[in-house]
């Protein structure tokens, strides 16, 4: 009998691989960025999935109790007006999470877009579209982003006022704040984006099968949605994961300057500045927010990197 | 241009690498610049005994006729005194600027004598005509002062505010002598010695005032240090904005020779966690309050350093009339009767007590309507209302001052309306300025408010109330009320005015404007070298009495 | 060189333009007014209050005179330090040195915002002093040491330290700075801004976060060189260890930290207000924050306009020193 050499499963037993398994086994291979991908994960689906089985609600006061240090039946304590600290940080991590990446990935939508309608389309549109990024990039942004959301608290208010109107929305308080905090931080936050998107797309733009593709007559949205693109989700991916973090360090010194969301709504921002205050009396008030607040960007940053290092890019936000 | 281009690349890393050292120079350059004078430090080196004092706020300005603050009282009454001032045993008045007085049997006239040896801290002497000129300024329209009402109880002075009355001669004040001041009112006041320890009452030196822009141009430059004059027992002698101010000793004061401190430094701190933190290490020796999470800890281990006293306020809701279903005073019991006030009150630490009546209790005067915490009453009125558990119920906001307790106590009141109601009342905070801009133009449904007595009587309390006042901003309006309220200053003795004031009083409990929740109490850290601080039911100490122990 | 210079001055002239124009609007146009007080004003009176701040001509016009006001109108920057009341300090005086007027003061009646600016911009100027010199010294010489002893126990201490600097917010660092070594050990005052000892727990507080990130990018920058052949030449020709680090490496560690200086500078202005809230420090940036909330309006148009001027002016430098160092980037 004739053996296929092929059969027996040595040399050519390789599937071919693309550059993202590449990718993904090298991110792998880098312990603290896995554990940190794998913890934000984690996190996340605590946050979501496990608060409405607590046994205390994020709003509950005890005013009798004020505040405990952790115990049997409040796990991470209690504060001054006696509601369960464990409830108010898994609730508060929804919001902050949900700020960081609605932000981000609003950001991310303005930022691609304009960046690679820049890049694509070249010449006077791109130096255009690109000193009006140098113009906005040079503008004092956190001041503006003070001032946005100082005066557009009265108006949020109203947002809120009007959509309280809708019942099914009333258990959602102080939405307008939120939304107005993803507009705010996400207008500043596009800026880098854009720039980045813009240069991986001229670099794409210049390679030869972006020749042979337009020698072969496929239309611009084909060249643009299978070619270019795919090359420039590196960048934005990495990208993105760094900017999660910046932007709920945005959101937490927005809340210490009281602009952040609306009791008795919490987040981790208001939960660390409540904190900060009484670190002396009540420290396990700081440290647990805190703590988690600090491993979470801990891990978002450990990951960024470790998918920048995996995808090979250079020039991403550092 | 290709000149820049020979230079070597070794060169520029070394520039690159020197980098740090020129900022680190330029940074020398400005703290060397910037003037450094520890409070602590200079009082210690020369031996002065410098009061150091936490005063919450930067003052607005030092012109007692344009400021409308405590902070401004506190540091204003070490530099001015009025005809009266502040008893040593903080209560009642004592001689001031005058040194007796008499009133007539109708109470109508009043006559001041100024003492002989009472001076401006540049020597001249304080003259019955400065505080006739004073008032003529303090009334004048253009300087547009917001406590220009207090003055409407003397003949002509409300007339001369709206610009009706141009000839100020022809008003209640007059000077026969350079040290008799008259005072003419339309009706008697029996609590008027008090109110003239009030800044609108204060004479300002008018030849400086005049100096420096005119005597009707408000926020001119006649209260800064070097140019201010002044005839209270401190002159200005620095006034570093957000960093302090800073009164020393006037030599030219009448009582001079009692006055023990060599000055005091204002310093405005208004963030209390910091200020408590520079009580610790020496930097203040008295806090304008303290953080509530620390009041435990001061009462139980730092007993002599802590102070809790009676002040003389209410800390409220107001209520918006205008708004549904705050129309209905089924709701407004309602929402009065299901707050826990005792259990409020324990999260406030302090000692306070909880507020059934607005006006609070004072000698001779307990109001007798009261509320109660009646939570089945609560749920059966709103029932009655239309809203059974709360079905339905309109969206209402609590609106509050950001800070940090303000934020704590509003969550009380939203969790308890919650749990005993079941409504939804969500919370909106605002700065200061724009608080008050939504409750004059009516833009809110329930607002935390307080209000601290103007002077020790139930008046300043119950004449907030008539209709259109300036202070009601709650859409209140009884013709009853307004009618009793007047009938108040013409009542025959004080045992009939406290009995209007009772009917005053219970017309608020049954229409309920406002809903009362707890009555102050002054907190503050002072250091035990603190000599000569006694309870004064407003919180102003006269800072002449004041002694600092080694 | 000289033209690059002159295009980048002419381009944030607009920028400036925008800023002004866009605050001034915003501040008009939307709710609550900064005439609002302790006790109700009646009409008149606040008929009389608008009138003197010339709130009660038309909005076109306000703007037209606000445009004006705002505008250098000469050039003598030497007045800009001169001492013009004698006080040994000297005094900022923006109208005497470029004639730019920023009105006064809502909040307090009696100053101008000029003489606020002047009040309180050296505190803020040397705190971000401070604070970069803490950064570039702490941030440089911990990534040097990292990527020379790369993938050694110090690098991993240096980086974890550096990013426990950058996760830690500033207003959970500063408070936490204070309970250890202010009033744990009382080698601090807790606040204020008098001694020189002052200046150490705000600038540190704001300084670590920036010298975290100049470590990683310094120990990048150095590693990326570190890795060229010319590297590896020089170490076959015997070069010591610490020629190359000084002369080599640390030029391609710098290269990415000048880059950095912008939004550095960026980042510490705008820290320096929770900073300056949290060690009660007189300097602008506390103002800025307050006189939003207040509606001061032209407080809060004056420290945003200076502000942009800071920020724009510093980047303006840090390019040039850039393209000078890389003339490359002109083209770019």
């Amino acid at each position: 009998m004739v053996k296929n050499p092929t059969a027996s499963g040595s040399v050519s037993d390789e599937k071919p691989r693309s550059p993202w398994r590449d990718a993904w086994l090298r991110l792998r291979r880098n312990r603290l960025a896995f554990i940190g991908g794998i913890f934000v994960l984690v996190l996340a689906f605590v946050c979501v999935v496990v608060p409405p089985f607590l046994p205390f609600s994020y709003e509950e006061q005890n005013l009798a109790l004020g505040a405990t240090p952790p115990s049997g039946t409040h796990w991470l304590g209690t504060d001054e007006l006696g509601r369960d600290l464990l409830s108010r940080l898994l609730y508060g991590g929804r919001i902050s999470l949900m700020v960081g990446l609605v932000a981000s990935l609003v950001a991310l939508t303005i930022g691609v877009t304009y960046g690679a309608i820049a890049g694509y389309v070249g010449g006077k549109v791109d130096a255009l579209l690109m000193r009006v990024v140098d113009i906005l990039y040079a503008l004092p942004f956190t001041i503006f982003v003070i001032l946005i959301m100082v005066f557009l608290k009265e108006p949020m208010n109203q947002l809120d006022a009007w959509l309280r109107q809708f019942s099914w929305l009333s258990n959602l308080q102080g939405i307008g704040k939120i939304v107005g905090l993803f507009a705010a931080i996400g207008a500043v936050e596009w800026l880098t984006m854009a720039r980045i998107v813009r240069g991986q797309v001229l670099t794409v733009k210049k390679m030869e099968y972006i020749e042979a593709a337009k020698t072969l007559g496929y239309g611009h949205a084909r060249i643009i949605f299978r070619h270019i693109v795919p090359n420039v989700l590196g960048p934005v991916i990495v990208f993105t994961t760094l900017t999660i973090p910046a932007v709920m360090m945005l959101e937490s010194f927005l809340s210490f300057l009281g602009l952040g969301v609306d009791a008795p709504l919490s987040s981790w921002g208001t939960l660390i500045k409540d904190g900060a205050d009484k670190m002396e009396n009540f420290p396990w008030l700081l440290i647990f927010p805190g703590g988690v607040f600090a491993c979470t960007l801990l891990a978002l940053n450990l990951l960024g990197d470790g998918l920048r290092d995996a995808l090979d890019v250079r020039s991403a936000k550092d | 241009m290709r000149v820049f281009f020979p230079i070597l690349p070794a060169f520029r890393s070394a520039l690159v690498r020197l980098l740090p050292i020129p900022v680190a120079c330029t940074a020398l350059f400005f703290a060397a610049c910037s003037k450094s004078s520890s409070p602590a430090d200079s009082s210690a080196a020369a031996g002065k005994k410098i009061l150091l004092v936490g005063n919450g706020a930067e003052p607005q300005d030092l012109d007692p006729h344009i400021v409308t603050g405590v902070p401004e009282h506190h540091i204003i009454m070490s530099l001015i005194e009025g005809l009266v001032t502040e008893h040593p045993s903080g209560v009642g008045v004592a001689p001031g600027t005058a040194e007796r007085w008499e009133h007539s049997d109708d109470g109508l006239v009043w006559t001041f004598h100024l003492r002989a040896d009472a001076k401006w801290s540049n020597g001249d002497p304080v003259t019955a005509r400065d505080f006739v000129r004073s008032y003529e300024r303090m009334l004048s329209p253009a300087i547009a002062s917001q406590y220009a009402y207090f003055l409407f109880h003397v003949v002509g002075a409300e007339e001369v505010n709206k610009g009706e009355l141009k000839d100020f001669s022809q008003t209640g004040f007059s000077a026969p002598d350079d040290r008799t001041l008259v005072v003419r009112l339309k009706k008697p006041v029996p609590f008027l010695l008090e109110s003239l320890k009030h800044y609108a009452w204060f004479p300002v030196h008018i030849p400086t005032v005049e100096k420096f822009g005119g005597l009707t141009k408000p926020g001119t430059a006649w209260t800064k240090p070097g140019n201010f004059v002044g005839n209270g027992p401190f002159v200005l002698a620095e006034w570093k904005p957000n960093q302090h101010i800073l009164v020393t000793k006037s030599p030219t004061y009448w009582n001079a020779a009692s006055t023990k401190l060599d000055g005091v430094k204002f310093l405005p701190v208004d963030n209390s966690e910091t200020e408590e933190r520079m009580f610790r290490t020496g930097q203040l020796h008295i806090t304008g309050g303290l953080p509530i999470p620390k009041i435990k800890v001061y009462r139980e281990q730092h007993p002599a350093e802590f102070r809790s006293d009676d002040y003389y306020g209410t800390s409220f809701l107001r209520l918006n009339l205008n708004k549904k279903p705050l129309d209905d005073v089924r709701v407004r019991r309602a929402l009065a009767l299901s707050i826990d006030r005792e259990a409020y009150v324990k999260v406030l630490e302090g000692g306070q007590k909880p507020a059934f009546h607005f006006t609070p209790e004072s000698p001779g005067y307990s109001p007798r309507e009261r509320l109660s915490h009646d939570v089945a009453e609560a749920r059966r009125l709103l029932a009655e209302a239309g809203y059974p558990d709360g079905k339905n119920f309109p969206p209402l906001e609590l609106l509050y001052v950001t800070s940090n307790a303000g934020k704590q106590l509003a969550e009380v009141l939203q969790q308890m309306w919650r749990t005993s109601l079941g409504i939804n009342v969500s919370l909106r905070n605002e700065e200061w300025k724009v608080y008050l801009a939504s409750q004059e133009s009516m833009n809110y449904s329930i607002a935390r408010a307080g209000w601290i007595g103007d002077y020790p009587d139930p008046h300043s309390f119950l004449d907030m109330w008539v209709t259109g006042g300036g202070n009601n901003l709650t859409g209140y309006s009884n013709p009853e009320y307004d009618r009793l309220l007047a009938s108040a200053l013409a009542a025959p003795d004080d045992a009939a005015r406290m009995e209007i004031y009772q009917k005053l009083d219970a017309f608020l409990m049954r229409d309920l404007p406002v809903i009362p929740v707890n009555f102050y109490k002054t907190i503050h850290a002072i250091s035990p070298r603190v000599k000569g601080w006694t309870a004064n039911l407003l919180d102003n100490h006269g800072w002449q009495y004041l002694d600092l122990a080694e | 060189m000289l033209r690059f210079i002159l295009r980048r001055f002419l381009e944030t002239i607009p920028v400036l333009f925008v800023i002004a124009t866009a605050t001034f609007f915003m501040l008009r146009l939307v709710p609550g007014g900064p005439f609002t007080a302790e006790k109700a004003v009646s009409k008149e009176i606040l008929q009389n209050l608008q009138a003197h701040y010339g709130l009660d001509k038309p909005l076109l016009v306000q703007y037209g005179n606000y445009l004006w006001d705002i505008t250098p109108k000469k050039l003598a920057p030497w007045r800009l330090f001169a001492d013009a009341d004698r006080n040994g300090t000297p005094d900022f005086d923006l109208k005497a040195a470029f004639g730019v007027d920023l009105g006064p003061s809502f909040k307090y009646p009696n100053r101008t915002v000029n003489e606020i600016i002047a009040d309180k911009l050296p505190a803020s100027l040397e705190l971000g002093l401070w604070a970069l010199s803490v950064a570039l010294l702490i941030g440089i010489t911990l990534g040097v040491l990292a990527a020379m002893k790369k993938n050694t126990g110090l690098d991993y201490a240096a980086s974890t330290l550096a990013m426990v600097g950058i996760c830690v917010p500033t207003f959970v660092m500063g408070p936490l700075l204070v309970l250890l070594f202010a009033l744990k050990f009382g080698w601090f005052n807790a606040s204020g801004w008098y001694f020189a000892s002052d200046r150490v727990l705000p600038a540190a507080t704001l300084g670590l976060v920036y010298a975290a990130y100049i470590a990683r990018l310094t120990r990048g920058g150095m590693l990326e060189v570190l890795n060229q052949d010319y590297i590896r030449t020089a170490r076959a020709k015997g070069a010591s260890e610490t020629r190359i680090v000084l002369k080599h490496a640390l030029r391609g560690g710098l290269l990415p930290v000048i880059t950095f200086l912008g939004p550095a500078i960026a980042g510490i202005i705008s820290g320096s207000f929770v900073i300056e809230t949290i060690f009660q420090i007189p300097g602008l940036g506390r103002e800025f924050v307050n006189s939003a909330f207040n509606r001061d309006y032209t407080l809060v148009i004056g420290t945003v306009l200076l502000y942009a001027v800071l920020i724009v002016t510093l980047n303006l430098l840090v390019d040039i020193v850039q393209v000078w160092l890389n003339p490359r980037l002109k083209f770019e």
